[in-house]
This record gives structure tokens, sequence and C-alpha cells, in this order.
């Protein structure tokens, strides 16, 4: 009856815990999710100090308190445009505690060790160490401490693929080696895993980080699943799967916006990146033509009756989100239907071009995704794009071949003008020329994209931007 | 055996569960699903804190800690982060046009 009373009671906080991620459904619940999953964080804590106790008090008390204060003295501080960075650094936290409680738990010699939990332990401990490290790397790259390009080993594959082997050795051997605690085995067992995850993660690219980050996401909640089977927790257990649900519905869905099969991201059939060699080709245009330049773009803005701006990660990088919302809010105010189309893979995680927008108090109703975005630049005036690249390429419908052929683009190409605020006309992240810079109706305002749009709010304000707008081509336009 | 069997029926039954409402979730909120799911898989303190409901050796002892405040960093900088995200999304969409 106890053994029912206990189930009951771990379901009622699983529920509580999905109950939090139903919310998520709703812009205006989320809020309340969050904190809901929070409170049934703290009901399973107290549910296990009430079931088991704790030894050690202050021990306990002490880790708890420093990492409790840690983490929230890091997560209110952090900047929005790090938040990629700073998640992916969480999850190797995460990797760590996993590892480190099926290691202890594979070591426990009192023998109560089930075959079910041995097993589901020494994957806990693989998963969880790789998750870590390739976490880790995934961090760095996300916080510009490593260079984001992707680093490729000689016979990268041939090298993840032996790891992998001496992993199933290692179980092997832990599996059937003499005496109860091969700690030794389990050791080298964790170093060869966090050496996988490590060299799996390196090979990266920086536009490739949506995908890696959602991923981990899914490996760190399958590791703390796997830990609960080990230890027999069912609230462990059952967190961790809904956890590597999300993550694997969020990396599903990146591959999708790429067009671009798991493996093909992970293991990319031709290693060769394009040099990006393109500072010869487009030399940093001199400031009278950037002049000439920005007065084209503040008359197709002036001009325009509707505008997309398209942002990406070079946004991020340049901080601009605040001068973007305001530029688009300034020309909405003079009548023109001004909206922000989001690539699903722009920027480094999914949905931070949202986040961003949000920071800036862009309103939510003028964004919209690329299957509505589309239809519409053919009737589109002007095209902003703030530090977008890959995913404005036309190349990825034209030319065959290349990294980014076939998947899906925002077709800023159709709109009658183009201003593109990027840092450089160098290709992006996939090494791909980008044909949309030499289009005749593109405008290249060339820097950084904070103080370009600095310079065209400022241009605007000056030539008084009253409404100026042609009344037939409001007529064309829908609402 | 009935623990095996309940033991996936508690795997499968929460990963269908979190993938059919997960799926429902608009891209607008990716990132602080992703943030607070981030929140979740740090559920694993529960392993860590188990770990010190039997006798240890000082070894032990210490890899426990590092397990607890490695969990508790993730846990708490999780849903910490993802609430001031939240925070931001909250500017009603009916606010109207202009500001």
């Amino acid at each position: 009856m106890t053994n029912f009373l206990n189930v009951l009671l771990d379901l009622s906080v699983v529920a509580l815990f999905l109950g939090g991620v139903a919310q998520f459904r709703n812009l205006r619940r989320a809020r309340f999710g969050n904190l809901t999953a929070a409170f049934a964080l703290i009901c399973s804590v107290l549910l296990v100090l009430y079931r088991h106790g704790v030894l050690d008090p202050a021990y306990v008390a002490i880790a708890l308190l420093a990492g409790c204060s840690l983490g929230w003295w890091i997560a209110a501080r952090v900047n929005m445009v790090q938040i990629p960075a700073m998640v992916a650094f969480q999850h190797g936290a995460g990797g760590i505690a996993a590892f480190l409680v099926a290691y202890r738990e594979l070591t426990r010699t009192d023998g109560s060790l089930t075959a079910l939990g041995a097993w589901s332990g020494h994957l806990g401990l693989i998963i969880g160490a790789a998750t870590f490290s390739g976490s880790m790397i995934a961090s760095g790259k996300l916080a510009n401490r490593i260079r984001q390009t992707p680093v490729v080993l000689t016979a990268h594959n041939v090298i993840l693929v032996a790891l992998l082997g001496l992993i199933g050795v290692l179980c092997l051997l832990a599996a059937f080696a003499p005496g109860s605690a091969p700690e030794t085995i389990l050791v080298f067992l964790m170093l060869v895993s966090i050496l996988l995850g490590g060299i799996f993660a390196v090979r990266i690219g920086g536009a490739d980080m949506p995908v890696l980050i959602s991923f981990l996401n899914a490996t760190a909640g399958l590791a703390a699943a796997f830990c609960g089977v080990s230890i027999g927790n069912r609230l462990l257990a059952a967190c961790g799967a809904t956890v590597a649900a999300s993550g694997s519905i969020l990396t599903h869905q990146m591959c999708l916006a790429m067009n671009r099969p798991l493996a093909r991201v992970f293991f990319p059939r031709s290693t060769k990146h394009p040099e990006r060699n393109a500072t010869e080709d487009t030399p940093s245009l001199p400031a009278a033509a950037h002049d000439s330049q920005l007065s084209a773009a503040v008359r197709a803005a002036k001009q325009a009756a509707t505008i997309m701006i398209i942002p990406g990660y070079g946004m991020a990088q340049a901080q601009a989100q605040f001068e973007t919302v305001w530029l688009a809010n300034r020309l909405r105010e003079v009548g023109k239907q001004v909206r922000f189309a989001i690539h699903p893979i722009a920027g480094r995680m999914p949905g931070h071009m949202h986040v961003l927008l949000a920071e800036a108090e862009a309103d939510p109703d003028m964004l919209v995704d690329i299957r509505d975005a589309n239809p519409e630049f053919q009737r589109t005036d002007v095209a902003v794009i703030v530090g977008a690249c890959d995913v404005v390429n036309p190349a990825a419908i034209g030319a065959p071949g290349t990294p980014i052929s076939g998947m899906p683009i925002l077709k800023a190409h159709e709109a009658h003008h183009i201003i593109v605020c990027n840092l450089d006309g160098r290709p992006g992240y996939s090494g791909v020329e980008n044909s949309l810079y030499a289009a005749p109706n593109a405008i290249l305002l060339f820097g950084d994209a904070r103080a370009t749009l600095q310079r065209l709010i400022g241009r605007l304000a000056a030539e008084n931007a009253a409404p100026i707008m042609q009344p037939e081509s409001m007529t064309i336009h829908r609402r | 055996m009935s623990d095996l069997l309940i033991m996936l029926a508690v795997l499968i039954g929460s990963f269908g569960a979190g993938y059919a409402l997960i799926s429902k979730v608009p891209t607008m909120l990716h990132t602080p699903l992703m943030s607070m799911t981030n929140a979740i898989s740090a559920v694993t303190i529960l392993g860590a804190l188990l770990l010190f409901a039997s006798e240890t050796s000082p070894t032990g002892k210490l890899i426990g800690m590092v397990a607890l405040l490695a969990a508790a960093f993730n846990v708490v900088g999780g849903f910490v982060m993802t609430d001031r995200m939240l925070k931001l999304f909250k500017h009603p969409p009916r606010r109207g046009t202009g500001e």
C-alpha cells in the first residue's frame, strides 16, 4: 500500500512537471509554467529528502548553497546575447552531475545493483561525460572563446568510431571484470567518453550550433533518465525522458529548417570548407560610396510601403536588436507595414532571434516565420537584412552542390529593394558566396550593424521622414 | 522484473507525454523552452542527494558534493534565466501600434 502511495506521489510530481511544460504552448502562461516546473523540482527534492534523508546535512547544505547562489548570480547577470553559450554551459554542468552520480552508483560496494541498473548506469556515465565535454566545447564556441569554424582532424570519423569501439570494450571489461568495483575501468570509460564528446563537438561549425545545442539538450535528458533507471528513481527517469523528448523535437525541427539529415550535420560528407578569402573581392567600400549607398537606403525606406526586416546572428553579435526594433517602430509610426521575417536557424539556438527582439520590446504581432514570410517578399518594397547571410543566400535555391543547397531560405531577393546591414561582403559560415550582394537592387551598407542602423535612423530623422508614401502602392497591399 | 516493467513504462510514458506536449510549443518560445528543460534535466540533483543517503568514503563525499554543486547550479541557473527571458515576452501584443 505504501508502495502504491509512493507511486502516486511520484506520478503527481511528474504531472506537475508536465503541467509546467504544457503551459509553454501559450505565450502568456509560459512564465507560470516555468515557475510550476521549478516548484515541481523543489517538491521532488523534498520528497527525496523525506524518504531517504541525508547523513551529512552540513556537506549537502554547503554544496547546495554554493551551487544555487552561483547559478543565480550568473543567471541574473547574463546578457541576452550570451544566452546560447550559457545554456550550453548549463548542459555541461548537468552532464557532470549525471556522470558523477552514475559513477558513484556503479562503484557502490553493497552489491544491490541489478543488471538493469548496471547497464543504465554505464550508459548514464558515457552519455553524461560526453555531454559534459561536448557542451563545454559548444559553450566556448558560442561565447567566442574558441573559433567557431569547424576543426576537422585527419580521419575524424575513424577517430570517433575508434573511441566508440573503445567505449564498448571498456563496458564489456567492466561487466565481466573480477571484483565488484572496477573503478579504474570506469575512470577510463569516463575519460574516453569525455574525449569522444569533445572531438565530436569541435567539428560542428557556428551555423550548425542550433542543431548541436538541441542535441546536447536531448543527451543531457537522456543521461539523467539513465541515471534515474540506474538508481531506481522513477522521478529522475521520467523527467530525464521528458527532456530527452524535448531536445529530440528541437533537433529534428532544426534539421528540417536546414533540410539536412542529422547525420549530414554531424558527419558532413565533404569536409573541405571553402576558404574565406573574400577580403580581396569585396574591399571595404570607401566612405563616399558608403554615403551614396546610405542615401539610396534612406530613399528606398522612405518610399516603401511594406518593409520586411530579416535579423540574423550578426544582429546579436553587434547587439543591434534595439536599433533594429527602434527603426521598425519609427517606420511603422509613419504608416508603413513593417514585419520581422525570422528563419528558424537564424542565430545560434532555436528561437534565439525571438528572445533578442522581445528584449528590445518588439511587438510579437510583427514577427512572421519563414512559411508566412516567403509568399510576401514579391510584394515587399524593401527587405532589410541585419546580420543575416546564409539564410537569405539565393545560392541555396539556384546553385547545386554547395553546403547550403536545398536549405529553405527567406526569399529576400524577391523584394524590390534589399538593404544589407552586414559586417562585410564575405560569405556566411557555410562559406558560400552570397549572390544577393551582387544583385542590382541591393543596397550594401557594410559595417557594424549597430553603427549602420544608427546612421540610417539619424538620416531618416534628419530628412524628416514624414509619411512619404505613394497612395497607389498602398492599395496594392493588403491590410 | 516488475521493476523493469515499471521503469520502461515510466520512460516511454514520459517521453511520449513530453513529445506530445512539446510539439505544440510555438517557435517563439523555443529558447526559453530549451532553457527550462535544461533546468529540468538537472533533476540528477535527486541522484546526487541520494549519494548522501548511505555511508560513504571521503572521496565519495567529495564526488557527491561536486555533483550536487553542478546540479544545483544547473537547476537554479536554468529556471532563473528562463524566467528572465519570459519576462521579456510579457509585453502584450495588444499594446497597439506605435510604441
